[in-house]
């Protein structure tokens, strides 16, 4: 089956080529059959790489170590769930799953789209072929997935412990599919610039995309933090490691991308910003894959490093001259239709957000690749921590909680004076109420995270005020009970009503950030049983240590488990018990003894968490094997022993192995060292994951498709028939009128109620 | 039996990707014409969104009456424009 596989890619990449010819042939001649050929190669290639990935996930679920991407990645005893995931644990299958994905989303685009964007859709086609091209051609000509076993092993590695984590099996999934989202309103600005179809049909049509690919991403960048947070054992949820940055990149610059449309979809303005914010988030993303596969910096995902880093380099090359190119050669096509009216109004917000965004972006862009900018200009590699990355960013994001707030009150073009008093004044006085609460309850050592708080307030009432008011108007409107008239007003403008939620959800976010982190406390102690420690009200005590061997499926030796139990108090109250163990995988390397290699393979942490909305209280165990290691190095001594002299079979060695690691675990519990414990409190930290799954709650709202204006064609004024099909949109009976539009009846008036 | 699998996936492709040039021109032009139906439909759609969200705006304070009439006008004039122009293609 491997063959079939390779036939699969070869099909993909030579279909790809074609398509990228057909489409800008059609394109050129005007011939609509090379075009729709065009279009029906980019479901060719979706369907040829859809089924290289279900068969090289079927070879996983069997364990078919003919595969040799699966031997080097799974085994098995490795759980039938992480056998499903860990296709993109490795390179070849990352790759695979990027074409996958990206050919997806750009057959369901061009579907979509197959009676609209005639003369942009082409060029479009002929860019996500490129990209899909690029993407096939890495895995035909330097990193198959379907490389052959030989000879086939028994069995195979297994995947990285590290990754058995649910979160971290969805999360690269989550990311790619932010990335190759982003890739149809890349292709698409491309398409339309060519053509110089530079109106905002194109951004309607491809924002769907570009939301789901934000939502996408932003999904996987939470999913990432709460894997970090749960699973990597430092008691942090966002390190600034470049691979995390790397996906925050085009998040940011994806969000100030979708403000500034509206601003281009209602006003004809920032044409030139528009299609070089979504020009560049399409090279970010691009950036961001690179930085994984290609390892130029540091970074906890080291296991994703490779080689593929010079075809990334021309790619990113090519992607970055032709943007440019385009953009300067449109100048004249992209000329704004309207000036700002007034600083105090909608798109003088939007403006002001997206440039905070695009700061932000820089200063991670800077931060991510100083390293390299360092060595270039120093010959030294230096990098920047995390309290580089704090100084400029947390000032910006308290600016960007304002706009946020502020841009929800203010209305397009001009905002009055009395306007801004009425959707000001209940907002800035809960903000105020916040503040006083806050000063009062002694919070005034951290100025910023108390500025945040009192801006994320604000945003809070903006937003409850938008609600309740619409809500008023719409139970104004019709017969609607409060609860159905907030669902009415929220379905009937699922943009806007989408994008405040988003923003609560966002503000909610912030909150948790600023006091997790401004206002956390942690400590490392040496404790042995018995012992006690306290941290800011809880008193933690080790009560005993834990010691087993995990025997896998196969009955082979998984690994050991060292750890702790603790009996957690807070003002002399039970809070609870505690667990946390260190794991310890066996090495696969030949060079370590049958017992120490045990020692010297992977290890992860089991964090022991008790959370809660007001904190968290996090800990984990490092146990001591110091004093082990005497044990061990004799066991490796005997086992050395009986395998020269062949005393044992491999069946009684295996038995003999699991006695001897069983009695070091016990060993441990008996006559335990002192452990290392971590210790953290963290205000708030809940608030992230309540505030990250708002803010997607509210990216679903937003995306999901609004009702049908249009019930038919009526036969009557065109005047009339504006004022019908928005009545019937509305859900309430219009009353047509043949008057001209400038004295139409008020929508609500429209109504008899 | 690999090699009838990869013969057959090449034709089914190569079936389906030629199809629109055995069919010719006459359903490429009558899907331009529905093309242009569907993008006028698209902008009609999003004329009225706007019309809605002015109104939106006038309810929830951020508008006042003579600007959100003066706004009404002016995209319901649009949305007249883009009705013409559907009709023109009938």
């Amino acid at each position: 089956m491997p063959t079939v596989g390779r036939a699969c890619l070869l099909i993909a990449l030579a279909v790809a080529v074609y398509g990228i010819g057909a489409s800008l042939y059609g394109a050129r001649t005007g011939r609509r059959e090379w075009v729709a050929s065009g279009r029906r190669a980019v479901y060719a290639v979706g369907a040829a790489l859809g089924l290289a990935f279900l068969l090289l996930e079927v070879a996983f679920a069997r364990s078919d170590f003919e595969f040799a991407l699966v031997g080097s990645h799974s085994s098995t005893t490795t759980p039938l769930f992480y056998r499903l995931t860990g296709m993109w644990s490795s390179q070849e299958g990352s790759l695979l799953l990027w074409a996958t994905l990206l050919s997806a989303w750009s057959s369901l685009i061009l579907f979509l789209t197959r009676r609209r964007l005639r003369e942009v859709a082409p060029y479009a086609t002929a860019v996500l072929l490129g990209l899909a091209a690029f993407f096939v051609g890495l895995m035909v000509f330097l990193e198959t997935p379907f490389a052959q076993a030989s000879p086939v092993p028994a069995e195979g590695v297994g995947l990285n412990p590290l990754l058995r984590h649910p979160s971290m099996m969805i999360h690269p999934p989550m990311l790619y599919s932010g990335y190759t989202l982003f890739a149809v309103p890349f292709a698409f600005a491309v398409g339309a610039l060519v053509t110089r179809r530079l109106g905002a049909e194109w951004i309607r049509s491809t924002r769907p995309f570009t939301l789901a690919a934000w939502g996408f991403l932003g999904v996987g960048i939470i999913l990432g933090a709460r894997w970090s947070y749960t699973e990597l054992g430092w008691g942090g949820y966002w390190a600034w490691d470049p691979v995390e940055n790397a996906s925050l990149m085009p998040w940011i610059t994806g969000t100030a991308f979708l403000h500034s449309v509206m601003v281009q979809e209602k006003r004809g303005m920032l044409k030139v910003w528009n299609v070089s914010l979504v020009l560049a988030t399409g090279v970010l993303a691009i950036l961001g894959t690179f930085l994984v596969r290609s390892g130029i910096l540091e970074s906890i995902h080291a296991f994703g490093a490779s080689t593929l880093g010079t075809p990334f380099l021309v790619l990113i090359g090519v992607l970055i001259a032709g943007s440019v190119a385009l953009v300067v050669s449109r100048a004249p096509d992209l000329r704004t239709e309207h000036r700002l009216d007034s600083i105090f109004s909608r798109e003088s917000m939007f403006l002001l957000n997206n440039l905070v965004l695009v700061g932000i972006c820089f200063v991670v862009f800077w931060g991510t690749f100083f390293p390299l900018i360092s060595e270039a200009l120093t010959g030294t590699q230096s990098s920047v921590g995390p309290p580089w990355f704090n100084r400029y960013i947390a000032p910006l994001v308290i600016v960007l909680v304002l706009l946020m707030g502020v841009g929800q009150t203010i209305a397009w073009r001009r905002a009055t004076l009395a306007g801004l008093r009425r959707t000001m004044l209940g907002p800035a006085l809960l903000a105020l109420t916040v503040l006083g609460g806050l000063l009062v309850g002694g919070v005034t050592e951290k100025p910023a995270a108390l500025v945040l708080f009192v801006f994320a307030a604000f945003v809070v009432g903006t937003v409850w005020q938008e609600l309740w008011r619409g809500t008023k108007a719409r139970r104004a409107m019709s017969d609607d009970s409060l609860p159905m008239a907030v669902v009415s007003l929220v379905r009937r403008n699922r943009r806007r009503y989408g994008g405040y939620v988003v923003h609560l959800g966002i503000a909610l976010f912030f909150v948790g950030i600023a006091a997790s982190s401004a206002f956390q406390s942690a400590r490392d102690v040496q404790l042995r049983p018995g012992q006690s420690a306290s941290i800011d009200g809880y008193q933690v005590r080790y009560d005993r240590p834990t010691g087993q061997v995990v025997a896998a499926a196969n009955g082979g030796l998984e690994r050991i488990d060292l750890g702790a139990v603790m009996s957690v108090s807070r003002d002399g109250k039970a809070v609870g018990t505690m667990r946390s163990r260190r794991s310890f995988f066996p090495s696969q390397s030949p060079e370590f003894g049958p017992v120490s290699r045990f020692f010297e393979g992977e290890t992860t942490s089991e964090v022991a968490l008790d959370a809660g909305l007001r904190r968290d209280l996090w800990t984990v165990v490092s146990p001591d094997i110091n004093k082990l290691l005497p044990r061990v190095a004799e066991g490796d001594r005997v086992f050395a022993r009986a395998l020269r002299s062949e005393a044992l079979s491999p069946a009684e060695t295996a038995n003999a192995l699991g006695v001897a690691v069983t009695g070091l675990a016990r060993s441990y519990t008996t006559a335990p060292p002192p452990a290392t414990f971590r210790l953290i409190v963290s205000p708030m930290v809940t608030w992230i994951w309540i505030g990250a799954i708002v803010t997607l709650l509210g990216g679903l709202i937003a995306i999901w498709p609004a009702p049908s204006g249009a019930p038919g064609r009526v036969r009557a004024a065109y005047a009339a028939r504006v004022a019908v099909d928005l009545g019937a949109a509305a859900g309430r009976p219009a009353r047509p009128s043949t008057e001209m539009p400038a004295s139409m009846p008020a929508l609500d008036r429209a109504s008899p109620s | 039996m690999e090699l009838l699998i990869v013969l057959a996936l090449v034709a089914v492709v190569a079936v389906l990707v030629t199809a629109p040039l055995r069919a010719g021109r006459a359903e490429a032009e009558e899907e331009a014409e529905s093309a242009e139906r569907a993008e006028l439909d698209a902008a009609r759609e999003a004329k009225y969104r706007e019309i809605r969200e002015a109104e939106l705006d006038y309810r929830t304070g951020k508008l006042d009456e003579a600007e959100w009439r003066m706004q009404d006008r002016r995209l319901r004039g649009e949305a007249i424009e883009l009705l013409r122009a559907l009709d023109a293609l009938s």
